[in-house]
C-alpha cells in the first residue's frame, strides 16, 4: 500500500516531465498516466478500508525530520475522488484543445496540479503542507490564465495574489506553531496543542489563510471570474478539487490539530458566514446571466453548505450523531465534486458548440444535445440535493444534526439554499424543451459528453445510492 | 525581557503588519506584489527567530528549511505574478 | 432466490427498466417503444396480481436497502400499498393505450415515453413504501419526472406551467423533509405500522409532533391540492391529456392523499391523530378545499380547467375521510382513492378525445357532441355522474361510506352539509355539459375535426381507454361487494388499521 501513496505522488509528477519533454505524445501519455493514477488511489482506497489509517515515511527519517505520508478514510475518499474527476476531466481537455501549442502548455501544468493535490492529501505535517499548497496554487493560476484572453489573465492575477495573502497568512500561522510546540508533524501536534494566545492566533491566521483559498463568503471575490474565464476543464477542476483541497486543510486542523482549542463561538463565526455564502452565492447564480458565472456562483454556495456542520459538529457530543454528521459532511463534499466538474465539462460542450454559454440563447444547443443535456440535469439534481443523489443523504445529516443540535437557524437556511438552487438550475433546464426536433442520436461526440454524463451520473446516482459504506470508512478519520 | 529574538521576533510581525495593510490597500497591481513580498520578509524574519537555540547553540534547521522554501515559493510567485501584468499591460496596449 | 425480496424491486423495475431503455431509442422507431411500453405495462400487472394474492394471504415481500447508517430504503407490500400499486398498474397500461394514439404525430415521443414509464416507477415505488424516509425519496422522484412531463409540449406556456408546478412542488417537498427529519430525530426510523408508531412516545414531545404534522401535511398537501396549496393544477393543465389523465387521476396528485393517508394511519395513527387535536383541523382543510374546488370549477370555460378544479375538490374527499374517526369513515376515504381515480382519469380522456377529434377545449363548443361521438359522451357521462354520486356508479359508494362514518363519528353536524352542498355544486356543473352534449343542436362546424368521422367515432387507441374505463367506474359500484372489489379491500384496510 506505501507503493499506492508513492505511485500517487510519482506517476503525476513523471507524467508532467513526461509530457514536458514529448510534446507530440503528450495526450498519449497524460492519459496513460491518469489511469494508472486512479488505479493506484483504488488501491489506496481498499487498503485503507481494509487495514486502516496507513501511514509511511519517506527516505525511514522520522517524523520530526523526515516527511511523513499519511492516509486515513478521509484523505483516501478524497484521492479517490481526485483521481476520477481529474481522469474524465483529462479525457474531455484531450478533445478540447484543438492546438498543439495549447496542449504542450496544458498538459504539464495539468498534471502538476494533480501531483500537488495528491500531494497535499497524503501530507502528514505543515511543511509538507506548505509546499504543496503553493505549488497546488501556482499550477492553478498557470491553467486558470491559460487562454491569454484580458478577462482570464486578470482573474488570475486576482487569484494569484489572494492566493500568495493567504498562504503568507498560513506561513505566519505554521511559524507561530512551531515557536509553540517545536514540531510539525500533524499527528504529534493533535496531542500538544492547547488552548492559549499563540494557539489562538495560530488558529485564526490559518484559517484565515486557508478560508482566502476556499473561497469562504466574504473572501470569495475572486473565485467567480477565475472559474467563470478558465478553460472548462480546468474549470472544472478548480471549483470541485482546488477549493476542497483547502476546505479539507480547514477540517483537518479545526478536528484534529486545534481540536482542544476550537470554541463553539468560532464555530458559529463559521457556520454563519457559511450561510451568508449559501445565500449570496445562491442569489448571484439566479442572476448569472452565463452558465460559467452561474456554475461558479453556485460553488461559492455549495461550499457555504460544507460550512454549515462546523457548529454542529462541534455542539454534538462525540457519539453517533456526530459521526453522522462528519459523514454528511464529507458525502456532501464528494458528491458537489463530481457534481460540479460534469456541469462544468457538460457547459463546456455547449460553449463550444454554439461559442458561447449565454443563458437566455440556449434553445437550440440545448435541444440538439440530449446527453450534455442530461448531464446538466443529473448534476443538478447533486447540486439542489434532491434523491437519490448523495447530496440529499449529506443535507438529511446536516438538517438532523440541526434539529439535534437544537441550532435551527442552518435548517432554514439550508431549505432556502435547496429552493434557490432548484430555481437557478431550472432556469436552465427550462430552454431543454422546445420545437426542434430530437437528433437521432444522443451522443454526438462521445470524447467531449460522456466525461460530464458519468461524473454527473456518479453525482446523482451512484454516490447516493451506494454509500453507505462510506460512513464506515470515516471512522478511520474524524 | 528585551531580547534579541523578541526583538526580530516582534520586527518581524510588524513588517508582516505593513506588508498586509500595503497588499490590501494599495490600487496599484505593481504595488501589492512588492507588498505581498513584503509580508513574506517578515514572516521569514519571524521564522529565523523561531529558529534561535540558544547563544553558542546551531540554530533549529527547519525554520531554516521553512524559511528557503518560502523564499523560493515567492520569488517564483512574483515571477509568474509580474509575467500575468506584462500580458495584461500587452493586452492593453492592442485595444 | 428470495422472491418474497425480490418482488417489490421487480414491480419497481419492469417500468424503470423499460423507461430508461426508450430514451436512447430514435424517433422512429415506434413498434419497439410501443412493444416496451406494453410489455412492461403486463408484466407489472402480472406482478402486482401476484402481490395480491400473497398480501391477502397475509405473506410479507419486503425488501431493504441502507443508504447511510439509519437510513433504510425499505419496499414493504401491505393492504394499502397493493390498493395504490394495483390502481397505478391498471390504469397505466390504459394511458400507455391513450398516450400512444394521442402523441400519435408528436415530437420527442421517446423522450415522453421515458419519461412516462419513471413516472409510473415514482409512483409504484412510492405506493410501496415501507417508511416515511422511503416516501419522501420517491415523491421527490416523481416531482422531478413529471416536470418534463409537463413541460413537453415546449411552448412559452407550457415551460411556465412546469416552473410554477415546480415552484409549489419543491417547496412543499422542503417541508415535507423537514417534518420528516424532526421526526426521525425525535422517534427514529419511521417504519410504517398499521396503528401508527408515535403514540408511545412521552407527552412532552407532543408540541413537537402537532407541528411535525403540520409540516408533513403542507408537504403532502401541495401535491394533494389541499387549498391554499392547489395553485399549481390548474396551471399545469398546459401538459398533453395523458400526462393531464395520469397527473390527476393516478399519481402526482393521488401521491399526495396517500401520503396524508398513511401519516395518518400508519405513522401517527388515527387514535393518536384525534388525541392530539389535529384531526378535526386536517378535516376542515378537506372541507374546504372541497367546497372551493367545486364553487371554482362552475366559472370555468376550458373543459380541462373544470376537471382540474373538480380534482382539487374530489381529492379531498380521500382526506376528509382520513379525518372521520372511526372504520366507515376511513372506508370511504380510502375507497374514493380508487374511485375517484377511475372516473377522473374517464373524464380526462374523453376530455383530451374532444380536442384531439375535434378541437374542442371549450364547454360552449360541446353543443350536441353527443351525436358526433357517443361512446365518449357515454363514458364522460357515466364518470360525471359518480363524480355526483349517483347510484350505481362508484362514486356514491364512496359519499354513502363518508356520510356514515360521519353520522357515526358524531361529525354529522358539519360534514354532511359539506357532502351535501359539494354534490349540488358538482351536478351544477356537470349536468349543464352533459345537457350540452345530448340535448343541444351542434352548431355549423367543430373548431378542427382532426379526425374524420368513420366506422368509429375517433381512433381506436382514443376511444378504448375512456370505455374501458368507465365500464370500470361503473363496475366498481355495483359490484361494490364483491371479493376482490376497492370496497372490499379498503374494508380489510380499515379493519387492519383499527384492529378489528
Amino acid at each position: 500500500m506505501t507503493d499506492a501513496m508513492i505511485g500517487l505522488i510519482a506517476l503525476p509528477l513523471a507524467g508532467a516531465l513526461a509530457t514536458l519533454l514529448l510534446p507530440r505524445s503528450a495526450t498519449a501519455v497524460a492519459i496513460g498516466t491518469g489511469l494508472a493514477t486512479t488505479v493506484a488511489a483504488g488501491l489506496l482506497l481498499s487498503g485503507v478500508a481494509t487495514q486502516g489509517a496507513l501511514h509511511y515515511e519517506i527516505g525511514g527519517w522520522s517524523a520530526g525530520l523526515g516527511i511523513a505520508l499519511r492516509a486515513d478514510g478521509l484523505s483516501a475518499l478524497l484521492l479517490m475522488m481526485t483521481a476520477l474527476v481529474a481522469l474524465a476531466a483529462s479525457v474531455y481537455a484531450s478533445a478540447y484543445f484543438n492546438t498543439a501549442s495549447e496542449r504542450a502548455r496544458f498538459w504539464p501544468l495539468w498534471l502538476l496540479l494533480w501531483t500537488a493535490l495528491n500531494a497535499l492529501l497524503l501530507s502528514g505535517d505543515l511543511f509538507n503542507l506548505y509546499v504543496t499548497l503553493e505549488l497546488l496554487g501556482l499550477s492553478a493560476v498557470a491553467l486558470a490564465s491559460l487562454s491569454g484572453r484580458r478577462a482570464a489573465v486578470a482573474a488570475a492575477l486576482r487569484y494569484l495574489l489572494v492566493g500568495l495573502l493567504g498562504s503568507m497568512m498560513f506561513l505566519a500561522g505554521v511559524s507561530l506553531l512551531y515557536a509553540g510546540y517545536g514540531t510539525l508533524d500533524l499527528a504529534a501536534l493533535s496531542h500538544m496543542v492547547a488552548p492559549g494566545p499563540s494557539a489562538w492566533t495560530a488558529l485564526a491566521l490559518m484559517t484565515t489563510g486557508l478560508l482566502l483559498k476556499t473561497a469562504l463568503f466574504p473572501l470569495h471575490f475572486w473565485l467567480p471570474p477565475a472559474h467563470a474565464s478558465a478553460p472548462a476543464p480546468v474549470s472544472a477542476v478548480l471549483s470541485a478539487l482546488v477549493v476542497k483541497a483547502a476546505f479539507y486543510l480547514v477540517l483537518r486542523l479545526w478536528l484534529d490539530v486545534f481540536a482542544t482549542v476550537v470554541t463553539p463561538a468560532a464555530a458559529n463565526l463559521l457556520g454563519l458566514l457559511g450561510a451568508g455564502a449559501v445565500l449570496w452565492g445562491s442569489w448571484h447564480a439566479l442572476q448569472a446571466e452565463r452558465l460559467k458565472l452561474l456554475a461558479a456562483y453556485s460553488t461559492v454556495a455549495q461550499l457555504g453548505y460544507l460550512f454549515l456542520f462546523f457548529p454542529l459538529l462541534l455542539a454534538l457530543p462525540s457519539g453517533p450523531a456526530r459521526d453522522l454528521a462528519a459523514g454528511g459532511l464529507v458525502m456532501l463534499a464528494l458528491t458537489h465534486g463530481f457534481a460540479k466538474a460534469g456541469l462544468f465539462l457538460a457547459i463546456g460542450v455547449i460553449q463550444q458548440r454554439c461559442g458561447h454559454d449565454t443563458i437566455r440563447q440556449l434553445d437550440g444547443t440545448a435541444q440538439r444535445l440530449p446527453a450534455t443535456t442530461f448531464a446538466i440535469a443529473l448534476a443538478g439534481v447533486a447540486l439542489i440535493g434532491l434523491p437519490p443523489s448523495g447530496a440529499f443523504l449529506g443535507k438529511w445529516q446536516l438538517l438532523a444534526g440541526a434539529v439535534e443540535a437544537g441550532q435551527w437557524l442552518w435548517l432554514v437556511v439550508t431549505a432556502v439554499g435547496s429552493l434557490l438552487a432548484a430555481a437557478y438550475i431550472f432556469k436552465v433546464l427550462g430552454h431543454a424543451f422546445g420545437h426542434r426536433p430530437y437528433p437521432n442520436q444522443p451522443v454526438t461526440v462521445a470524447r467531449e459528453e460522456w466525461p460530464a454524463l458519468l461524473l454527473a451520473g456518479m453525482a446523482a446516482l451512484v454516490l447516493g445510492l451506494s454509500g453507505a459504506p462510506m460512513w464506515k470508512l470515516l471512522e478511520l478519520g474524524i | 525581557m528585551l531580547t534579541t529574538q523578541i526583538l526580530y521576533a516582534l520586527t518581524g510581525c510588524m513588517i508582516v503588519a505593513l506588508g498586509l495593510r500595503g497588499a490590501l490597500l494599495h490600487a496599484s497591481v505593481l504595488q501589492r506584489i512588492v507588498a505581498i513580498n513584503v509580508m513574506g520578509a517578515g514572516v521569514f524574519m519571524l521564522l529565523i527567530a523561531v529558529a534561535y537555540r540558544g547563544p553558542g547553540l546551531p540554530p533549529d534547521p527547519v525554520p531554516h528549511a521553512l524559511v528557503l522554501t518560502g523564499i523560493v515559493v515567492a520569488v517564483s510567485a512574483t515571477a509568474l505574478a509580474l509575467a500575468l501584468v506584462r500580458r495584461l499591460h500587452a493586452e492593453q496596449e492592442d485595444d | 432466490m428470495n422472491w418474497d425480496a425480490w418482488l417489490p424491486v421487480l414491480v419497481v423495475a419492469s417500468s424503470l427498466l423499460p423507461g430508461l431503455v426508450i430514451f436512447f431509442l430514435s424517433e422512429g422507431s415506434h413498434r419497439l417503444r410501443t412493444a416496451l411500453n406494453l410489455a412492461g405495462a403486463i408484466l407489472k400487472l402480472v406482478l402486482v396480481g401476484i402481490l395480491i394474492w400473497g398480501v391477502f394471504h397475509e405473506h410479507v415481500y419486503e425488501s431493504r436497502w441502507t443508504l447511510a447508517p439509519g437510513l433504510e430504503l425499505v419496499l414493504h407490500a401491505d393492504t394499502l400499498s397493493v390498493l395504490f400499486v394495483t390502481l397505478s398498474t391498471v390504469l397505466w397500461l390504459v394511458t400507455t393505450v391513450y398516450a400512444i394514439g394521442y402523441l400519435e404525430k408528436a415530437p420527442h415521443r421517446s423522450r415522453f415515453f421515458g419519461f412516462f414509464s419513471l413516472c409510473v416507477s415514482a409512483t409504484v415505488g412510492l405506493a410501496l413504501a415501507g417508511n416515511l424516509f422511503t416516501f419522501v425519496i420517491f415523491f421527490e422522484l416523481l416531482t422531478l419526472v413529471t416536470y418534463p412531463l409537463v413541460a413537453h409540449r415546449g411552448t412559452p406556456e407550457a415551460v411556465r406551467g412546469a416552473r410554477i408546478y415546480l415552484a409549489y412542488t419543491l417547496g412543499g417537498g422542503m417541508l415535507l423533509l423537514i417534518g420528516t427529519v424532526w421526526l426521525h430525530v425525535l422517534a427514529g426510523p419511521t417504519a410504517f405500522v398499521e396503528g401508527g408508531i408515535l403514540s408511545s412516545l412521552p407527552a412532552a414531545y407532543h408540541p413537537q409532533l402537532k407541528i411535525i404534522f403540520l409540516l408533513l401535511i403542507m408537504g403532502l398537501g401541495v401535491k394533494a391540492a389541499l387549498v391554499p396549496l392547489h395553485g399549481w393544477l390548474p396551471q399545469a393543465m398546459v401538459a398533453p391529456a395523458p400526462v393531464s389523465a395520469l397527473l390527476h387521476a393516478v399519481a402526482v396528485v393521488k401521491a399526495g392523499a396517500f401520503g396524508i393517508v398513511r401519516v395518518v394511519y400508519d405513522v401517527y395513527g388515527v387514535n393518536f391523530t384525534d388525541q392530539l387535536g389535529l384531526l378535526t383541523g386536517l378535516g376542515i382543510a378537506a372541507a374546504i378545499t372541497i367546497v372551493y374546488g367545486s364553487v371554482m370549477a362552475l366559472f370555468q370555460d376550458n373543459l380541462k380547467k373544470r376537471l382540474a378544479y373538480s380534482t382539487v375538490s374530489q381529492v379531498s374527499y380521500i382526506a376528509l375521510g382520513t379525518a372521520i374517526l372511526g372504520p366507515i369513515g376511513t372506508i370511504g376515504g380510502i375507497v374514493h382513492l380508487v374511485h375517484q381515480g377511475i372516473m377522473k382519469i374517464t373524464l380526462f380522456f374523453t376530455a383530451g378525445n374532444y380536442a384531439e377529434t375535434l378541437g374542442i377545449h371549450k364547454i360552449s363548443e360541446m353543443n350536441g357532441v353527443g351525436r358526433r361521438m357517443p361512446a365518449t359522451t357515454l363514458a364522460f357521462s357515466i364518470a360525471a355522474l359518480g363524480m355526483i354520486g349517483v347510484p350505481p356508479v362508484a362514486g356514491f359508494v364512496s359519499k354513502w361510506y363518508l356520510g356514515l362514518g360521519a353520522l357515526e363519528a358524531g361529525m354529522a353536524a358539519w360534514v354532511m352539509p359539506v357532502l351535501i352542498t359539494s354534490s349540488v355544486l358538482n351536478a351544477a356543473y356537470f349536468l349543464p355539459v352533459l345537457y350540452r352534449a345530448w340535448f343541444r343542436e351542434p352548431g355549423p362546424a367543430w373548431p378542427a375535426e382532426h379526425i374524420p368521422a368513420a366506422r368509429f367515432e375517433t381512433s381506436a387507441a382514443l376511444l378504448w381507454p375512456p370505455v374501458i374505463t368507465a365500464t370500470l367506474a361503473l363496475a366498481a359500484g355495483l359490484f361494490a361487494a364483491a371479493p376482490y372489489s376497492p370496497l372490499e379491500w379498503a374494508t380489510l384496510i380499515a379493519h387492519r388499521e383499527y384492529g378489528l
